[in-house]
């Protein structure tokens, strides 16, 4: 198990780097083509949340990324309700994943929407909608339904001193890793 | 790579074309493009998201803020993309049932036109 710990400052332009550094570390990990693009997707997504978390809590505080390939902790098994992402567990295999996990420190009872809210009512924020201090266009509600469609495992802890989003995808032995470059 | 956003108009519509990536970084560019758009009078406007590499919630948030725009206009607001990574995003999200979402520009335009 080899753990890779990356901060950055609460900043939009940080994001990017995140999804970039996720995707590389799963290419890496062998983790199946088809994933990389749903890794690299879910990882923007928590982050997105986490800065815009920060931007209005704590915008000074950074935000913290661990990326795990291997034998992560299983805690996080709360079983899919859909099926939009492969599940690969067909060697048995189900302990071998990569873990990503994105911590905050912005107290959660102020932002977090909850991913089951409706859907398309007031979920969108924009223009007048955005909150004093908010990223224009992001909606946290919207961007954890995202999270849940994509990651293969997903578990949302929100507390006072923060929110942690760990997200789980199985190691594939049976795909070849993706050739492509980011 | 980052974004680029371009637009032209054809016949009543106006089409915006966006290549690269639409993050939380980058989104507040297209909507500021949108809104601009809307506010000089452009009802009917058609997204070419062909050259697209990467589309986050933020990038779907702002395209439905357009959406709603255009609307109190009676306007429109059309998509074309025929990307499976991107239309992902928007059958995970539900917003296939909200977006017209065309394969080329042209079919955008005579599907509205056929309205």
């Amino acid at each position: 198990m080899a753990t890779i710990t990356l901060t950055i400052s609460a900043l939009p332009a940080h994001v990017r780097t995140a999804r970039l550094m996720a995707a590389t570390v799963a290419r890496r990990a062998g983790i199946a083509a088809s994933a990389i693009d749903e890794i690299r997707l879910a990882v923007g997504e928590a982050c997105s949340r986490a800065v815009a978390a920060h931007k209005l809590h704590c915008p000074t505080q950074p935000i913290l990324l661990q990326l795990t390939d291997g034998n992560g902790t299983d805690e996080a098994s709360e079983p899919r309700a859909d099926a939009t992402s492969r599940v690969l567990r067909v060697n048995g295999s189900a302990a071998q994943r990569f873990e990503v996990v994105v911590s905050d420190r912005a107290p959660a009872k102020d932002t977090e929407e909850s991913a089951g809210a409706s859907m398309l009512d007031g979920l969108f924020l924009d223009g007048d909608d955005t909150p004093p201090g908010g990223i224009s266009g992001f909606s946290p509600g919207l961007g954890l339904a995202v999270i849940t469609g994509l990651a293969d495992e997903v578990k949302i802890d929100p507390s006072d001193q923060g929110t942690v989003v760990r997200m789980s995808w199985p190691l594939a032995a049976e795909h070849p890793s993706d050739p492509r470059p980011n | 790579m980052d974004l680029k956003l371009d637009h032209y108009t054809e016949g009543d519509t106006e089409i915006v074309v966006v290549e690269g990536e639409i993050d939380v970084y980058t989104a507040p560019r297209l909507r500021e493009l949108l809104i601009d758009l809307v506010n000089k009078g452009n009802f009917h406007l058609v997204v070419n998201m062909e050259k697209v590499e990467f589309l986050d919630s933020t990038g779907l948030g702002v395209l439905v803020g357009g959406l709603k725009r255009v609307r109190a206009h009676d306007g429109t607001l059309d998509l074309v993309c025929t990307q499976e990574r991107i239309l992902k995003i928007f059958r995970i999200t539900g917003l296939t049932k909200v977006f017209g979402i065309h394969s080329s520009v042209q079919e955008a335009i005579d599907k509205r036109s056929a309205k």
